[in-house]
């Protein structure tokens, strides 16, 4: 236990205050999102991450948005187990046949008003995988989508940049 | 020839042919009559063999109906045995009975080639999900990947388990985690576990026929992207099977700076595992330290090779980022910061009583199930087999720095960990003696294009085993096939056979210290 408390008081706090490389714009949207996170959201935003066929790439950022560094939980955002709660979806692409239904079916069960989030590459067109017997390409096919977050995978800091944005405006 | 040829000889010798067109000359094919298939795989079962994949080609372009292959592994010697199957008459004898990892292997070839393995106990389609026509085999040259699929409705048989109070529970494929999709169907009495039947292919991107449209150059980029958490050994393996068939040698710098990403890649999803286990034994403060670490590790990644995840770094030839003096001493300190933070981690790890009783004796994989699933990587060191392929089929400069592995017998939950924390120690070593040994010069050579009708193989130890590529060129030296094996698509069966005596709130946990990629799998 005491080894724990070292670690702890160690270690610090490593939250940044921002994420690296977007401050200024962050520090702005950031301003404007507790704004709309208290006035749309009731100061939390639940987030459900569906992925539809991506690489796995996409969801380790999403992962990432998580630790300690980024910690967006001090926006007010976090990841829900059930799209029952949940209001937005974080979708990942390419959105393959075999999760199209799936795809669908969260959607339907995540109540109105909904976001989606679009995510990476592969979720905007299907990325490397382009659109085959297989993928049907981007998440905006069969749902329709908010906001498009951009990178190969994008990096945490264009994640929360991307919410942010959509959340603020 | 070796052990794994001179028991296939001694079995079929008169129509034994070796493959004159097959690359490394150590990874040696031969060709035998159809009818020898099942023949081949006793005998090599008999030699202590290990199957390490089972798949199919379209080789219609030549004239030659589809190919049939397996590949055996034992003490570092890969063997290929091949075969081929008229179009007319696309069956085989299929090997399930010998091998049970070949049971996923023959559905799949079944599923996307159309070629049907004779008396395989399992008719049902793997990867293809039920919607799909019967007749859509994807893998086939006649098939238009360009064109969308008709849908047609079906039904999945899934196993069933009758008797009192037993009960089934569905999971997924939408997980309640940030994780990749797939089913997961038990069937428990109480809170213990009497079967699980898993179901996967919902992230099939058709990323194996994607391939057949590209060039070689081109084709890197795709393997990278096959399992986002191995962007570096994916695009590692494939570039060293093409490079054996087209006979380029990388320069030195290149091949250790690869050696440098491999490991850092192995360490940074070695944190961030370990700490999810923490968390799912619910230990949350183990999981924020150790993505702590992972995350400086990432943008130490980002500052030296331009990516996190270090994608796009491994090209055909060599690499197509270097390190300056400077950026190879920061590395080497962040190498001394970690050691230090990480052993102070594995302390607390090891201290924590109530953290011990949940991964102890928890999942047990044993040595004989290991074994007779021909599991890779880390699974199968933490379940007493010896394989690492750094070790056994060393390639530049794995031959010089051989690594030392850790191998457990327990194949619990801990065990899994314990190797792992194991290699993290291990790969700092290593990378602290790469960078220290950096050769100067070029970091990429030429790459001459493979000549027709070739095959290349390779395998490379990612951070959760043995990776597999198997390339072939078409007769004007495109790509006629790429046959991928992420060492998930043996492990996953792992998973099926370590929870059973387990109960329900301990999936979690056992699944997390697995991690299987659904993605390398599915693709
Ligand atoms: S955008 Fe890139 S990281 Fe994300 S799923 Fe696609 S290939 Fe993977």
């Amino acid at each position: 236990m005491l080894r724990i408390l070292h670690q702890i008081f160690r270690t610090g706090i490593v939250t940044e205050p921002l994420p690296q490389g977007a401050e200024k714009e962050i520090a702005l949207v950031g301003a404007r999102l507790e704004e709309a996170i208290r006035r749309r959201f009731r100061r939390s935003l639940t987030i459900r991450q569906v992925d539809a066929g991506s690489c796995n790439g996409c969801e380790l950022e999403i992962h990432a948005m998580n630790n300690p560094i980024y910690n967006c939980e001090r926006f007010g955002m976090h990841f829900t187990a059930s799209p029952r709660f949940a209001d937005m979806l974080l979708v990942t692409g390419p959105l393959t046949i075999n999760m199209e239904r799936t795809l669908l079916r969260t959607y339907n069960a995540t109540p109105p008003p909904k976001l989606v989030v679009a995510v990476g590459d592969c979720g905007f067109n299907g990325g490397i995988f382009g659109e085959s017997y297989a993928s049907l390409g981007g998440i905006g096919k069969i749902i329709p989508v908010d906001a498009y977050i951009h990178g190969c995978p994008p990096t945490p800091a264009d994640l929360l940049n991307g919410i942010l944005k959509l959340i603020g405006g | 020839m070796n052990g794994l040829g001179r028991a296939l000889f001694a079995a079929i010798s008169t129509d034994t042919n070796k493959d004159i067109d097959q690359y490394p000359a150590d990874a040696a094919a031969y060709r035998i009559p159809r009818g020898q298939f099942r023949e081949a795989a006793k005998r090599m079962k008999m030699a202590g063999a290990r199957l390490v994949a089972e798949w199919a080609t379209d080789e219609t372009p030549f004239g030659r109906g589809f190919g049939i292959y397996a590949c055996y592994e034992k003490d570092s010697e890969y063997l290929i045995v091949k075969t081929h199957a008229p179009l007319e008459d696309p069956t085989f004898p299929s090997i399930t009975k010998k091998f049970v990892p070949a049971y996923r292997f023959e559905r799949q070839m079944k599923s996307l080639m159309g070629v049907i393995p004779l008396d395989h106990p399992d008719q049902r389609p793997w990867i293809k999900h039920e919607d799909w026509p019967q007749d859509a085999w994807p893998l086939r040259k006649s098939f238009d990947p360009a064109k969308p699929l008709q849908r047609i409705s079906g039904k999945y048989e899934w196993i069933r388990a009758e008797g009192e109070g037993v009960y089934e529970i569905p999971v997924g494929p939408v997980h309640a985690g940030i994780i990749e999709p797939g089913h997961f169907r038990f069937q428990a009495v109480g809170e213990d576990i009497i079967n699980l039947e898993e179901r996967l292919g919902y992230v099939h991107k058709g990323i194996e026929k994607r391939f057949e449209g590209m060039s070689w150059e081109e084709g890197v980029r795709l393997a990278t992207r096959v399992s986002g958490d191995t962007t570096v050994a994916h695009a590692l393996t494939y570039c060293r099977a093409l490079e054996a068939m087209s006979g380029s040698n990388p320069p030195k710098r290149a091949l250790w700076l690869r050696a440098v990403m491999l490991e850092r890649e192995r360490i940074a999803n070695h944190l961030g595992d370990i700490g999810a286990i923490c968390n799912d034994a619910a230990f949350s403060f183990l999981l924020y330290q150790f993505s702590r670490l992972k995350e400086m590790l990432l943008r130490t990644n980002y500052k030296f090779f331009g990516h996190r995840f270090m994608m796009d770094t491994i090209i055909p030839g060599g690499t197509a980022v270097d390190i300056s003096q400077d950026g190879t001493e920061e590395m080497l300190r962040e190498m001394d910061w970690l050691k230090k933070e990480f052993n102070r981690l594995v302390v607390i790890y090891d201290e924590n009583p109530s953290l011990e009783d949940r991964v102890r004796d928890t999942g047990i994989l044993t040595p004989e199930k290991a074994r007779d699933l021909c599991v890779v990587g880390f699974t199968a060191r933490a379940s007493g087999l010896n394989i690492d392929c750094r070790i056994k089929n060393p390639f530049p400069p794995y031959d010089r720095i051989i690594p030392k592995v850790p191998v457990l017998k327990s194949g619990d939950v801990h065990a899994r960990v314990w190797v792992r924390i194991e290699e993290i120690r291990e790969s700092i070593r290593l990378i602290r003696d790469l960078l220290n040994t950096l050769p100067p010069g070029p970091i990429k050579s030429n790459l001459p294009q493979p000549p027709p009708d070739r095959a290349g193989f390779a395998v490379v130890e990612g951070w959760r085993g043995e990776i597999v590529y198997w390339l072939q060129s078409g007769p004007n030296g495109e790509i006629n096939r790429c046959m991928i094996r992420d060492p998930s698509s043996v492990n996953w069966l792992a998973l099926e056979q370590a929870i059973h005596g387990n109960i329900v709130p301990d999936f979690p946990l056992i699944n997390k210290s697995f991690n299987q990629s659904y993605s390398g799998h599915d693709l």
